[in-house]
């Protein structure tokens, strides 16, 4: 059927780079079939347990990037136990056994050994990249080999992980021949690092375009930091605390003005909090600003330091900016295409509606929202969806569970369904507040590009869960927790199941026997009960409420790896 | 399909939130078939059997609703507490089921999303005690796992008292639909109802907190695992950021004045925010279920609320009869006996709160009353029993007592 050989294919192919399109472009004949898998070199896999590494090795013998995701999301909340799953140590052993030449090793929510470092540093002489974000299980030593043997290595990047730190000198362990390297985030380690190897190491490093420190970096080593890299494009701060009249302090304004090319600033995760004067010079040309972990920054502060970023695109905020900083936010960045506002835990501090009425009137390209906040009405969401319908993401989270509208004392229905009428290509939602089975129907009706819902303590009965799967033809992961969904729900589309990720279910109403019934009805999901420590064993009463479900679809069957209180059905 | 509803009514004029809420279900439930049969249990939802008075429905409601609420908002069983400081909800119902979960608290101690560090209104606290305080507090305060109940929500900023949802499907009384004129009755019979229905309503949720699943529980929300939904990790690192934070500028925010409480013989500190107290019994009283593990003895008994200055009398109660004593330590580095001083004073000057053996604190006893009584050149009549070698009459002692106190 081809009219080309199929090396012109081949380059053609080349130039379809996301995988849903290569995905697609397998599915048209067996040719392609052939020729896509033979040259696909990233490989993104949302669900470990949904394939196994030797499959996926063999239908994609030239792999050169994975990315991994293991444990479902609500895992980041502390909803599922420990020992879980999602060890990536089996996936780097096949790796290693095959030919694949791996080079970019990414995961998520990952349990990650030292020994799986190791492993991987020793088993793929071109591995460049290690991304980890929200992972676990290892030390600074598993670090230390990757530093070690890893000789072209360009990126260690560490996202939101607890690192058991060994207070080894893994910087230490940079051979003096790395010159490679483009991007270190070592941001969230805690303990101390070897100052003076890592001086070395920015020394040696001209490619280094990203550099994350963590809160063990002084000021004047930043300050030494910034002079051998000036080209910095992404800079975390560790420690910011300084005597304005020191000789450091002085030198590091200087510094700061000559790194013309930052663009992305994050970090301060200690800090004085009386003056970022000398951060100004930089704001201006910022277009992504995370300063969500910097509780030190008051107020006042960070509304003078938003006052210069008048390019940001992203920014990443806690609550403290208050109602009146998200005002200034609106005003100054017309750019702005995310947004993220985290709660401090400051009382007087958290942001309402009105900053989320502010923003949205006043940055049209805002499209992706993650937004903490006191409290929500119906009419701020409508003027929302109204002065804004681009949003992709839309993330809104009352504290106070199940809050109503404080004016009209009404569900937060109405608000939630105008986001949905109005966004049209919104991909991404998360609910709270007082909702009842009316926002689902609103969602089902509307949402018709969504991929992925989270409830938490809403609804009324069935309906609204059915209302969802119903409706939401592109549903791929939902993720509910403490409603009344049940059986019924659960049981009425169960071919629906297939063509998604996966479904967490935790405090429902489903029952062992309707969750029996599933599994028996689909055996191409797992449907895992997972028991908490201090419950019953598995008793055999059908009616017994089921505390925690995750199912997912997948190739392979029940996972060989779940812990006891692990139950496949 | 209808016409865009939601945005739409603004075509009309006023959007009109309660409109909306009801006009939409309305249109929406003519338009899908197969959904008129069944109440919805919003407020705007149609009954089965007249959809024409649902858009009244959510309107009396309202009104229903702001009379009502807060006749019967307090004094119910299962009122709520902040998530925050559980333990306060120990005052009102004595619940053991909050003991196991006591190990959660250390690590949300400093992490406070906002709706924490509300006062807490335990439902033994009289009606006007609670209102006194919910006027105080100007953000919201859950205190019903019900929301009809609703504090008149416009004269001042917005307060949301009850919120709750009820299963559909769960072996319920059939009272808790919320229908109009059945609100009304639920409101009549509500702490029965309340009573009754609170184990159909929270065995219906297995996991959400522990603490619902006893009848008597007010602090359910403290005890949900996972929310709000942050990363553990910045949880983590906020809390200890905060931590430090504090070391470095020593300025907590106007909003939340967190102090380190300690305990002898205690394996972990706590952390308190002084504001959420108006005065010194409360203080004692959370302290004292915050620490009970610890089996403090009379710390609390001896505040009565309002009173502010020790007795003599009580003075000796305390000396005799409890194990433990409160102190602080003030602006000053010294450590003081707590209660003696007016609690806004106490507040402005309090640093750290430590628990101490009712043995080791008699110094400190003694030192304060001997600087109460400084002036007036009492002897210390508790001196001569036992501790005549720290405190003998000369004024000049005071100050090696002092420094013992410090030792302390």
């Amino acid at each position: 059927m081809n009219y080309f050989p199929d090396e012109v294919i081949e380059h053609v192919f080349d130039f379809v780079t996301s995988q849903k399109d290569r995905n697609a472009v397998s599915l048209v004949c067996k040719s392609w079939y052939k020729i896509e898998r033979l040259s696909r070199q990233s490989v993104f896999i949302g669900n470990c347990y949904a394939i196994s590494p030797e499959r996926v090795i063999g239908r994609f013998p030239g792999l050169k990037s994975l990315t991994l995701k293991g444990k479902p999301h609500f895992a980041d909340f502390n909803l599922l136990p420990y020992d879980w799953g999602g060890w990536v140590y089996p996936w780097v052993e096949a790796l290693a056994k095959s030919r694949v030449g791996l080079e970019e090793l990414r995961l998520k929510r990952m349990v990650v050994s030292d020994d799986c470092l190791e492993l991987l540093s020793r088993s793929f002489v071109n591995f460049k990249s290690l991304v980890l974000v929200s992972c676990e299980g290892f030390t600074t030593d598993g670090l230390a080999a990757i530093a070690a043997n890893c000789r072209y290595l360009r990126e260690l990047d560490l996202q939101e992980i607890e690192v058991d730190d060994n207070r080894g000198q893994w910087i230490s362990c940079f051979p003096d021949s790395c010159t490679s390297l483009v991007s270190l985030n070592f941001s969230c380690l805690k303990g101390e690092i070897n100052l003076t190897a890592l001086e070395r190491l920015v020394a040696r490093s001209p490619n280094l375009k990203s550099l994350r420190l963590n809160r063990a970096v002084p000021l004047d080593t930043l300050q030494k930091l910034l002079m051998r890299a000036p080209q910095l494009v992404d800079l975390g701060i560790g420690s910011f605390v300084y005597d304005p009249s020191s000789e450091a302090y002085i030198k590091l304004k200087a510094t700061l003005v000559k790194c013309k090319s930052i663009r992305s600033l994050s970090g301060f995760l200690e800090v004085v909090p009386c003056c970022l004067s000398a951060i100004h010079p930089v704001c201006q040309n910022l277009t992504s600003l995370n300063l969500s972990y910097a509780p030190g920054i008051h107020g006042n502060e960070l509304i003078k330091l938003i006052r210069f970023c008048r390019k940001l695109e992203r920014l990443w905020i806690l609550d403290s900016i208050g109602d009146r900083g998200l005002g200034v936010v609106a005003f100054t960045c017309k750019e702005l295409q995310e947004l993220r506002v985290f709660p401090s835990g400051v009382d007087n501090a958290a942001v309402t509606e009105e900053g989320l009425v502010a923003i949205s009137a006043g940055c049209p390209k805002l499209h992706s929202l993650l937004y903490f906040c006191q409290q929500m009405t119906n009419a701020a969401l409508i003027t929302v969806a109204k002065n804004n319908s681009n949003f992709t993401r839309f993330r809104l989270c009352i504290l106070d569970r199940e809050k109503p509208d404080p004016v009209t004392m009404q569900p937060l229905d109405e608000g939630f369904g105008a986001i949905v009428q109005s966004c049209k290509r919104l991909r991404r939602l998360s609910l709270s507040g007082l909702l009842t089975d009316q926002v689902f129907l609103y969602i089902g009706m509307y949402a018709e590009q969504l991929e992925m819902l989270s409830i938490a303590f809403a609804g009324n009965s069935d309906k609204g869960m059915l209302y969802v799967l119903n409706g939401c033809k592109k549903l791929r992961k939902l993720e509910i927790r403490d409603s009344p969904f049940g059986n019924t729900a659960l049981l009425t589309d169960v071919g629906k199941y297939e063509t998604m990720r996966s479904l967490w279910m935790s405090s429902c109403e489903v029952t062992l026997g309707g969750c029996q019934t599933l599994a028996k009805k689909m055996p191409r999901l797992n449907v895992e009960i997972i028991n908490e420590d201090d419950q019953m064993e598995f008793s055999l009463d059908d009616r017994q409420k089921v505390g925690k479900m995750y199912l997912y679809r997948t190739l392979v069957g029940p996972r060989k790896d779940a812990p006891d209180f692990v139950w496949t059905l | 399909m209808s016409p865009p509803l939601l945005l739409g009514v603004e075509e009309e004029g006023q959007s009109n939130v309660s409109l909306m809420a009801s006009s939409p279900s309305d249109c929406i439930s003519q338009n899908v078939s197969g959904l008129q049969e069944r109440n919805y249990l919003g407020l705007s939802d149609c009954s089965s059997v007249d959809s024409s008075a649902a858009s009244s429905l959510p309107v009396d409601n309202k009104n229903k609703l702001n009379l009502k609420a807060t006749e019967l908002r307090l004094g119910l069983p299962g009122s709520e507490s902040p998530e925050r400081e559980p333990d306060l909800s120990l005052l009102s119902s004595g619940k053991l089921d909050e003991k196991p979960l006591f190990p959660l608290l250390p690590s949300k101690d400093g992490i406070c999303p906002g709706s924490q560090k509300n006062v807490v209104s335990g439902n033994k606290r009289g009606f006007s005690d609670t209102m006194d305080r919910f006027s105080e507090v100007k953000s919201s305060v859950y205190t019903e796992k019900n929301w009809m109940f609703s504090v008149g929500p416009d004269s001042e900023s917005p307060q949301s008292v009850g919120q709750g949802k009820f299963p559909g499907n769960s072996g319920m009384n059939p009272m808790l639909r919320p229908t109009g004129a059945q609100q009304a009755i639920m409101k009549e019979m509500a702490p029965n109802a309340l009573e009754r229905s609170r184990p159909a309503a929270n065995g219906t949720h297995n996991k959400a907190s522990a603490s619902n699943n006893n009848m008597s529980a007010p602090a359910a929300k403290a005890q949900v695992v996972g929310w709000p939904p942050i990363r553990s990790f910045r949880k983590n690192s906020l809390a200890t950021t905060s931590k430090n934070n504090d070391e470095v500028d020593g300025k907590p925010g106007p909003g939340a004045l967190f102090i380190k409480v300690s305990m002898d013989g205690a394996p972990y500190l706590r952390k308190v925010d002084l504001r959420t107290y108006t005065n010194y019994g409360e203080l004692s009283s959370a302290l004292e279920k915050m620490f009970s593990c610890f089996t403090i003895g009379q710390c609390g008994s001896h505040e009565a609320p309002g009173r502010e200055m020790l007795s003599e009398s009580k003075l000796k109660d305390l000396l005799h009869g409890s194990e433990y004593v409160l102190t602080y330590e003030d602006k000053d580095g010294d450590w003081m006996l707590v209660g003696d001083v007016p609690w806004e004073m106490f507040i402005d000057s309090c640093k750290r709160l430590k628990i101490m053996k009712g043995s080791d604190a008699i110094g400190l006893v003694e030192l304060t009353r001997s600087v109460m009584k400084l002036s007036r050149m009492d002897k210390c009549s508790l001196a001569d029993t036992k501790f005549g070698r720290n405190c003998n009459k000369k004024p000049n002692t005071i100050i090696m007592v002092y420094d013992h106190a410090t030792a302390v």
